[in-house]
């Protein structure tokens, strides 16, 4: 006998709750609407620069204002999800919607932008950039080797020189560039 | 007679070889991003940013316009062929067009579509000739009350008149405002939502955040739902129209420019609903309302001709009044904000070459663009091919290196992940984001007339409605907040009457 066997009643309890949570995830749209709200009026409470003559508003106002806000819709929001209301996903040409989310590959996208952006001051933007181009690419499903690593080195290359020596931008060629 | 002589000093100035080759770039680099799925004119002209602070500002507007109205043609084609529309401005070219290329009268559809984009914004740019000035004129000494509500008017219309929920247009208004929020505020000097950190001090830089909704936000959310195997496009042969067909599309084409300008100039998000009422006015007036659904050439000419005019009508609006009603003029608005031009009623006496080589350039820019896309269509329907691999990570790639490049920091590209974070939630919540671009571009704005205008009149609060313009602005407010309502109820009561009527 399994577990499940023997003890049907909470297992299923704990699978609806699940399902339940699933199905109303839009409510962490209201937690962070709410605690953004939180944020914003605990904020402008601790400022300590009133209104004056020349400024009778003063800089805490329209904050306060939409802090108070962001708390109402997060509430009124979540009255239209626990009725029955949900938003609806946006489509697009390249979007399957009716599928789980791949939210590995979301989590992967951002790990190699957070890594870009510790590498650039070590590496330069040419390599760095390589990186995140491939990465990226293969996250998505590239899988033909030596060309996307050639396709991601060449934008990477093309775009530190269009912008580094045509636009007059700077961007740190790294020791790469120290070499030539 | 001024009109037309600073128009042509335009045409002078625009036909300078380098903005000649701004308004080339801009409309090759407009219709490639109508055309790619995923990009849409808004995160185009928000990548641009940062590479544009190298040109003078003239030749970045010229590439703005340009993309904005070569994202309009490139997008019917991908609409027409693929069926699945990436710009919400050719949703409608989709419905009549697809079949159309389906039943092998592709070509047909895709010139008249190209045609109608030329006549509607040949219309439409002619419509903000004769009637920019004018607005100028009127509205050149409306104070800061009368700024204060547009742009609250601007707020509330593109939170209520689009989209399926309010509560969710004003989240993403509320989401947008707050982000507007961090940084000094100006007036006082007093720190707002930085929290201590220097680097928030300034406030978070406008391309973050647009680059940061548009591109990062797509990017992630296309990566959670990346369709494995891409449709592909319908082959077609080389757009052309028989003596038939034209019988039947110069009249929606003319009709497009009058449904698509007024509804471009108002804040009532931009192309999509004059295209869909273009669409419903071409099948009532059609001699073939029965083709309709299945291929009808006149619901393709109709509303790409009012798309193209809408385009028009919020550039009028934009560089008049200073207020952007969509996505893509309110990241030119920041443009100009960067530049350190405002928009509105002066900036026609202020900077009268730059207005008036813009307009000129957009006429330019069509007749590039029909030349472009008649005879080439089929040719930038190959862009379709790309792998999505590589778009993506293009995307994403652009986004982080135009980020980097506003002040060559890397702690940019962490705030740009958080806001894209925040865009990709939006997507798969269903919040709109135009909000939320509204309000972080405007926000700032609409506290500061607020503030000038109580400090003006000494903290007395009558004098938000002490004009005749603002008070007129504000009963519109109150309309469009209080109509759904009443139409809502009147509705169920009708339904509640019915009911009765049955069970009696």
């Amino acid at each position: 006998m399994t577990a499940t066997e023997r003890d049907p009643a909470p297992e299923r309890a704990r699978r609806l709750d699940r399902d339940w949570w699933r199905e109303h995830s839009e409510l962490g749209v209201c937690a962070l609407l709410g605690a953004a709200g939180v944020l914003v009026l605990v904020d402008s409470l601790l400022g300590t620069n009133a209104g004056s003559d020349s400024d009778p508003l003063g800089p805490h106002a329209v904050p306060t204002v939409l802090g108070i806000g962001l708390l109402l819709l997060a509430v009124l929001l979540a009255v239209d999800v626990l009725r029955g209301g949900h938003g609806e996903a946006e489509a697009g040409e390249d979007v399957e919607l009716g599928t789980p989310p791949d939210l590995r590959a979301v989590g992967m996208l951002a790990g190699l932008v957070v890594a870009t952006a510790l590498l650039i001051p070590v590496l330069g933007w040419p390599l760095a950039g390589t990186g995140l181009f491939w990465g990226a690419a293969s996250v998505l499903g590239a899988r033909s080797f030596p060309r996307d690593l050639l396709v991601a080195a060449g934008i990477s290359l093309l775009a530190w020189v269009v912008f580094d020596a045509l636009l007059g931008v700077d961007l740190p060629g790294g020791p790469l560039m120290g070499v030539f | 007679m001024d009109v037309l002589g600073s128009l042509l000093d335009g045409f002078g100035n625009a036909l300078t070889p380098a903005n000649l080759l701004f308004a080339a770039l801009g409309v090759l680099l407009g219709t490639a991003i109508g055309v790619l799925p995923g990009i849409g004119p808004a995160m185009a002209v928000a990548l641009l940013l940062p590479v544009t602070y190298a040109f003078d500002p003239t030749g970045a507007f010229i590439l703005f316009a340009g993309i904005y109205f070569g994202a309009m043609f490139g997008g019917s084609t991908t609409s027409i062929l693929l069926n699945t529309p990436g710009e919400s401005a050719s949703v409608v070219a989709a419905i009549e067009g697809n079949p159309m290329a389906r039943s092998g009268r592709g070509a047909q559809a895709l010139a008249a579509a190209a045609i109608g984009h030329f006549v509607g914004g040949l219309i439409g740019v002619i419509g903000l000739v004769v009637l920019a000035p004018l607005i100028a004129t009127v509205a050149v000494d409306i104070g800061a009350p009368d700024y204060l509500a547009v742009m609250v008017l601007a707020f509330v219309a593109v939170t209520s008149v689009l989209g399926s929920s309010r509560v969710r247009g004003f989240a993403a208004l509320a989401i947008g405002l707050t982000i507007g929020l961090v940084g000094l505020d100006p007036l006082t000097g007093q720190a707002r939502l930085t929290f201590g950190v220097p680097q928030l001090a300034d406030g978070i830089d406008v391309v973050i955040v647009a680059v940061g909704l548009f591109a990062i936000g797509e990017a992630l959310w296309v990566a959670a739902h990346l369709r494995r195997t891409a449709a592909a496009p319908i082959p077609v042969g080389r757009p052309w129209l028989s003596r038939d067909d034209l019988r039947r599309t110069w009249r929606p084409w003319l009709r497009g420019p009058f449904i698509g300008f007024p509804f471009g100039a108002i804040p009532a998000g931009g192309a999509e609903v004059p295209t869909f009422l273009s669409y419903v006015t071409e099948r009532r007036l059609s001699e073939h309302p029965e083709e309709f659904g299945s291929g009808a050439i006149e619901g393709v000419a109709g509303p790409e001709s009012a798309a193209s005019a809408s385009s028009a009508g919020t550039l009028a609006t934009m560089l008049t009044l200073g207020l952007p009603t969509t996505a893509i003029a309110a990241v030119m608005l920041a443009a100009f904000q960067q530049y350190g031009i405002q928009p509105g009623p002066l900036l026609f006496t202020n900077e009268p070459e730059l207005v008036w080589t813009l307009i000129a350039s957009m006429f330019i820019g069509l007749v590039l663009l029909l030349a472009l896309n008649l005879p080439l269509a089929p040719l930038w329907a190959r862009l379709l091919r790309i792998p999505r691999p590589y778009l993506y990570a293009g995307i994403l790639f652009f986004a982080c290196i135009g980020a980097y490049a506003v002040s060559g920091q890397p702690i940019d590209l962490v705030v740009l992940l958080v806001i894209g974070g925040i865009g990709f939630l939006m997507r798969r919540y269903g919040l709109p984001v135009l909000p939320a671009i509204i309000g972080v571009i405007l926000g700032p704005d609409a506290e500061l007339q607020l503030r000038r205008a109580l400090q003006i009149a000494d903290g007395d609060w009558a004098t938000l409605v002490s004009t005749p313009l603002s008070i007129a602005v504000y009963l519109l407010i109150v309309a469009l907040l209080v109509v759904p309502f009443v139409r809502r109820r009147i509705i169920r009561g009708r339904d509640e009457e019915k009911k009765d009527l049955v069970g009696s």
